[in-house]
């Protein structure tokens, strides 16, 4: 088609800078988390597609660019060993849009890129949907969609094309919410995710090994919201129960058999505490709960040690009622079957720490007073808490107890427990995390990932297992305080957690509020909540129909709104104009109608002829009309005597 | 009766437009400005249903905000898009003659009285477009470029209006037949042949060794007087508009005579041959007359003559 050219013209050096900073928008994020090599390419084909642009020089050829597709999909493949997965497609992603760059010619070029760069703006999402990530995104849309315009309007100036966007996303901005409530919601996924899609989030391990929970202690990430009704219990009461270990090898804590109930059996005393949790995903089954829960929530079921576990992994945020009691007493049969895995302890390793264990069991008349020696140990013979403990070799747990006595809570928990089986009592590591600070703007309690801890139970004849936490006693300011005021100024924490920072704090407490908002409200947003969304505003259990039908129709009438705005503003502007056809249409109803051909003198003659009685006055109407139409312009006193006459004219 | 049922319905109007011209000022009412998405469009909301799939099994709340303002910008860009070409005012302007093989200019004035602006218009005519802008409360003339390639009566076809304004995902176009029509002048011949020779009883003031026309003085200027005589020298001089009188052929009365051609030359080559000639008479300020099968027109000079003489070639046998 000869119009082809004509309609599908090349780009302007301004248009082409726009572009590329719309698209500099949404591969940015991206840069943080891709291979360098990728940044360095799409850095180096944005400022060579510049460069082109600036001296009206040709493209490359396509071989070359052939050659760099098919080295960058070999340096995907290489990096990620799959060019399926999420990680690797979003690299695939900004290769292909770089390389489009080069082989960007026309306007219809560009609208490609514009695409792809919506989508990949949507592939941030994958690795944050936080404020900012968001606030990014929007911007991001702006630029591209003023693109568009540039490339339908390239003759207008970029600041017109600019706010004609503006005001594209502003007016589709109601049509969005409408859409974002209405839109039937289908849980995801639809199908299997690449095995890399919930890589990266931070939380507790299923295996415990020294230095597993330190490590997680320098994340400032939060775990969890609470949202309690009424008080919340004191800080020293706050243990989130979390992943149970019952088998050690020496080195590793890994959780035994996984056996599953529908049932909680305990024996509590005490008023229960009632809240709601916000769990953040960390792509494992537990879900948290003050000990003890007595509740189990819906798609979760209970193992005996009081493990929480959801049918499916966390991978979204999930929100959960539930009702602690803090003042209880585990149940359990007194099986020895059930609490010979709480015996078991690796042959040969850590004859020290058996020898001393042995000799307190010898001692001591009860269980309790073996477990007090313990307890008696760890706070008397000077062992610090530390977020850097020493390496510790083989025999790991003689090295901390009789060594270098510093480490973190996973060292004495592991060493605790260690102890009481070489003494004969059935114990276990249960981690999880303690403490939790409120959110004085908001009344939600946060728990971050610095909060995660290890401490043990262990099983006492009559009374059933019972918690020791050997880190309370080595270093009670951890228990009252956190981890900041337990560990020495040194140590690498989170800037959150040092308590010095009273200003930041204040304003971090703020943004977590705003954070915490936009969670439960926006992302928050699944189907679940969506059922009562729409049952609180009258539509009662709808079946997918009814939504999609009322989406079509608020749609609908939203536009017709909109429209009807737009209209209004096609009145004619002219006032003289309209006193002129309001004076026609008065004819007109009389059946005296303007024809199309016939000017203002013409058909003021005609009708003046046909109503001899009014025809002084529809001469004036004429004149005047004329007069500011053709003439002079109008000024206010004429108009006002043009209203007057038109408004008292009848025949 | 079914042919006229069918002419005037929606569809055919939608696909082809009006078949007969229309006279007057043309206003773009709703009903015959359409509107449906372009290329681009198509794989915008292709593009979009990925995005909305991705939200969906990546469970992406911020994904789906995106992918349904992005949506939504679509439907508002549909209102915007429509908004941008419909209540339009277009109606025919001048159109100046040509001689066959030229462009002819058809002027379209385009009106938008309401308070905001058109941008991005193109007026499509046989596939070679035209943009234009209009500001709001403004109008602006647009010149549609046709190549006339036959003597006669030359009329636009079906135009179309259209546009891609604001995001270009979409088009709203309409089809206009202006009531606007241009003569075509016959394309003069390039022949060397000259003019043929006045007529003898009328030749009474030629001077010997004829052909080169001498100067023999001013008069004052006449509004038929050709530009090319005018003593633009004299004017400079603010001297008032005189016109170079000359001797020789200049007062000659000259008939341009269909019959005078020879035989074997066909109906178009006459008629070019006698357009160089009024052409040539003209400029050499000739006083010439035009006989044609059937008509003639009296020996005269100056623009109006030689347009009633082109016009008269153009039309002739039509």
């Amino acid at each position: 088609m000869a119009s082809e050219k004509q309609s599908n013209p090349p780009i302007q050096l301004r248009h082409l800078l726009w572009l590329l900073a719309g698209l500099s928008l949404v591969v940015a994020p991206h840069a943080l988390r891709l291979p360098w090599w990728l940044n360095l390419i799409a850095l180096i084909l944005f400022v060579w597609r510049v460069y082109l642009a600036w001296g009206e020089r040709p493209l490359p050829q396509k071989w070359l660019l052939a050659l760099f597709v098919i080295g960058g999909v070999f340096g995907v493949y290489l990096t990620y060993r799959t060019i399926f997965g999420r990680d690797s497609g979003v690299a695939m992603l900004v290769l292909f849009l770089s390389l489009k760059l080069l082989e960007l010619h026309r306007q219809r070029d560009a609208i490609v890129l514009i695409l792809l760069s919506y989508f990949l703006a949507l592939t941030n999402f994958f690795y944050s949907q936080t404020l900012p990530t968001a606030g990014l995104m929007l911007v991001s849309a702006l630029i591209n969609t003023a693109s568009l315009v540039n490339f339908a309007a390239p003759l207008r100036t970029l600041q017109a094309n600019l706010r004609t966007a503006g005001v594209l996303l502003a007016q589709a901005a109601p049509v969005m919410l409408l859409l974002f409530f209405l839109f039937p919601r289908v849980q995801g996924p639809l199908w299997g995710l690449p095995q890399d899609a919930y890589s990266g989030v931070t939380g507790l391990s299923d295996s415990m090994s020294p230095g597993a929970i330190s490590r997680l202690s320098q994340s400032d990430a939060i775990a969890f919201r609470v949202r309690f009704q009424g008080d919340a219990p004191p800080r020293p009461q706050l243990y989130w129960r979390g992943p149970v270990f019952w088998e050690f090898d020496g080195r590793t804590w890994r959780p035994g058999d996984v056996r599953t109930f529908n049932q909680i059996k305990f024996e509590a005393t005490g008023k229960p505490y009632d809240y709601e949790v916000t769990l953040e995903p960390h792509n494992h089954n537990w879900l948290f709960a003050l000990e003890l829960a007595a509740i189990i929530p819906p798609n979760a079921r209970v193992t005996p040690e009081y493990m929480l576990l959801s049918r499916t992994p966390v991978r979204n945020r999930v929100r959960y009622a539930m009702r602690s009691y803090t003042n209880f007493t585990e149940g359990g049969a007194d099986d020895t079957d059930e609490l010979r895995p709480g015996l078991l302890l690796p042959e040969g390793y850590n004859p020290r720490a058996r020898r001393l264990a042995q000799q307190w069991a010898a001692q001591s008349t009860t269980d309790a007073a073996v477990a007090q020696k313990a307890i008696d140990y760890f706070r008397v013979e000077g062992f610090v808490y530390t977020l850097e403990p020493p390496l510790l070799g083989r025999d790991s747990v003689d090295e901390f107890l009789f060594g270098s006595k510093r480490g973190f809570c996973e060292h004495y928990a592991s060493s605790f427990v260690f102890l009481m089986r070489a003494a004969g009592l059935p114990a276990r590591v249960v981690t999880g995390y303690q403490g939790g600070e409120i959110n004085p703007v908001d009344q939600y309690m946060i728990v971050r990932q610095s909060d995660a801890h290890a401490w043990a139970e262990v099983w006492l004849k009559d009374r059933g297992w019972v918690r020791f936490d050997p880190t309370a006693a080595a270093s009670p300011v951890r228990v009252e305080s956190g981890v900041a005021a337990a560990v020495p100024a040194t140590d690498p924490l989170p800037l959150m957690a040092r308590t010095t920072l009273y200003w930041l704090r204040g304003l971090r407490y703020n943004w977590d509020a705003l954070a915490n908002k936009w969670n439960q409200l926006v992302l928050g947003y699944n189907p679940e909540r969506q059922r009562q969304f729409l049952s609180r505003i009258g539509m009662k259990e709808p079946s997918w129909e009814d939504m999609a039908l009322t989406l079509f129709w608020a749609v609908g009438a939203l536009l017709a709104l909109l429209l009807a705005w737009l209209l209004r503003r096609m009145k004619t502007a002219d006032p003289v104009q309209r006193l002129w056809l309001r004076f026609c249409a008065k004819l007109g109803r009389k059946g005296c109608v303007r024809a199309p051909h016939e000017g203002p003198a013409d058909f003021i003659e005609r009708t003046a002829g046909r109503y001899p009685a009014h025809a002084e006055r529809i001469r004036a109407i004429g004149a005047l009309y004329i007069a500011m139409r053709y003439g002079s312009r109008a000024d206010a006193q004429v108009l006002a005597k043009l209203r007057l006459l038109v408004r008292e004219f009848s025949v | 009766m079914f042919q006229k049922l069918l002419n005037r319905s929606q569809l055919y109007l939608a696909f082809f437009g009006p078949r007969t011209p229309e006279p007057g000022t043309i206003f773009l009412r709703q009903n015959r400005v359409y509107i449906l998405p372009t290329r681009p469009g198509l794989a915008f909301g292709l593009a979009l249903g990925v995005m909305l799939i991705g939200s969906i099994n990546y469970t992406l709340s911020l994904g789906y905000i995106l992918t349904f303002l992005l949506a939504s910008m679509g439907l508002v860009a549909i209102l915007h898009t429509f908004r941008n070409l419909v209540h339009l005012h277009i109606s025919a302007g001048r159109v100046e003659p040509v001689f066959a093989g030229e462009t002819a200019w058809f002027e379209l004035f385009i009106e938008n009285r309401s308070r905001y602006e058109r941008s991005a218009l193109v007026l499509w005519h046989q596939g070679k477009p035209t943009q234009c802008d209009v500001a709001s409360g403004r109008g602006t003339t647009v010149s549609i470029p046709i190549t006339a390639g036959h003597r006669g009566w030359l009329a636009p076809e079906r135009i179309t209006v259209d546009t891609r304004f604001p995001v270009g995902l979409l088009r709203a176009w309409s089809y206009i037949r202006p009531d606007m029509r241009c003569l075509v002048y016959p394309r003069p011949d390039d022949g060397r042949l000259p003019l043929p020779e006045p007529s003898g009883n009328a030749g009474e003031k030629r001077v010997a060794g004829g052909g080169s026309d001498d100067f023999a003085g001013l008069r004052a200027y006449q509004s038929s007087d050709s530009p090319r005589h005018i003593h633009w020298k004299a004017a400079a001089r603010e001297q008032g508009l005189q016109t170079k009188v000359f001797s020789g052929r200049a007062a000659a009365e000259l008939w341009l005579d269909w019959n005078a051609l020879p035989a074997d030359l066909n109906l178009e080559d006459r008629l070019s041959r006698m357009t160089r000639w009024v052409l040539a008479a003209d400029q050499d300020g000739l006083r010439y007359g035009l006989r044609l099968p059937g008509m003639e027109i009296a020996p005269d000079a100056g623009e109006p003559h030689r347009l009633a003489c082109l016009r008269e070639l153009a039309l002739y046998g039509l």
